[in-house]
């Protein structure tokens, strides 16, 4: 099967509405078919990977751990708007620190997210075959 | 061309089904190809067979299902998520006796199948186009 650029674009938090959790339940399939996947977070899609998210109160299932799991089938391009963050005051040291093993590099730990700007975010879209927005 | 649709919102709420339904329509009357509409999210809804809206109303469902949109083995293109519609309540024959539950609503234009359909139609299509609020 050919191999194309996939996008997952992720515009909306985690709670409220259902977009996050569903997005990512298609990111988890996806890894199956072999494609080059990326994330991208902008927007308050920027909340999905903040560290310490706690649902105790809500009685939602608090998916956020997930994202930890996405290294572990060959997912590590997530791209976080700079701009989006800041929007927010947040900083890159808000997030989940998701990574994953290179295995070009002997098995090297490295960090998956890469804080981009909107410029670079765009460019980075731009190359890409599929974009699924959600 | 080859063309692929997603559609995230559900019918009446969001103007997305509309928008989605036109432009498959509008691309097979210019020639091209809807290979498969993958339903996801409240989209799901777009394929309820209990669907009734007022007289002077459009009728989102058989719209979809006059579009008539099947593959070469005759099975529809119209490809509603699992896991998205049985959380909503939308079960076709299969999953109402899998489930033990009297009654069904997906449409006949529809067939329930996994989230592998909509990667696949990513791959396999020119076009992914995707619908939502």
């Amino acid at each position: 099967m050919a191999t194309k650029k996939f996008m997952y674009l992720n515009r909306r938090s985690s709670f409220g509405t259902v977009y996050a959790i569903e997005s990512l339940e298609v990111v988890l399939i996806a890894a199956a078919f072999e494609q080059d996947v990326s994330l991208a977070f902008m927007d308050d899609g920027v909340y999905q990977i903040v560290e310490g998210q706690n649902t105790d109160g809500i009685g939602m299932k608090n998916f956020s751990k997930t994202f930890h799991a996405l290294g572990d089938y060959d997912i590590n391009k997530l791209y976080v708007s700079k701009e989006s963050l800041e929007e927010r005051g947040l900083s890159e040291s808000d997030l989940m620190p998701l990574v994953y093993e290179d295995e070009d590099d002997d098995w090297a730990e490295k960090s998956s997210i890469k804080v981009v700007t909107n410029d670079e975010l765009k460019a980075i879209m731009s190359e890409q075959d599929v974009c699924l927005s959600f | 061309m080859k063309f692929a649709i997603q559609v995230n919102e559900g019918p009446y709420q969001h103007q997305a089904a509309d928008s989605a339904f036109q432009f498959a329509k509008a691309a097979i009357e210019n020639g091209h190809e809807i290979m498969r509409v993958f339903f996801y999210h409240d989209g799901v809804n777009n394929a309820s067979n209990f669907t009734l809206p007022p007289q002077d109303d459009r009728h989102v469902v058989n719209n979809w299902a006059s579009l008539n949109i099947k593959n070469a083995e005759g099975e529809p293109e119209l490809v509603v998520c699992v896991a998205a519609a049985l959380r909503r309540g939308m079960l076709d024959e299969s999953e109402a006796t899998k489930n033990a539950i009297e009654g069904y609503n997906l449409h006949p234009a529809f067939r329930i199948s996994g989230l592998g359909q909509l990667i696949e139609a990513g791959i396999q299509s020119d076009r992914l186009v995707v619908f939502g609020d």
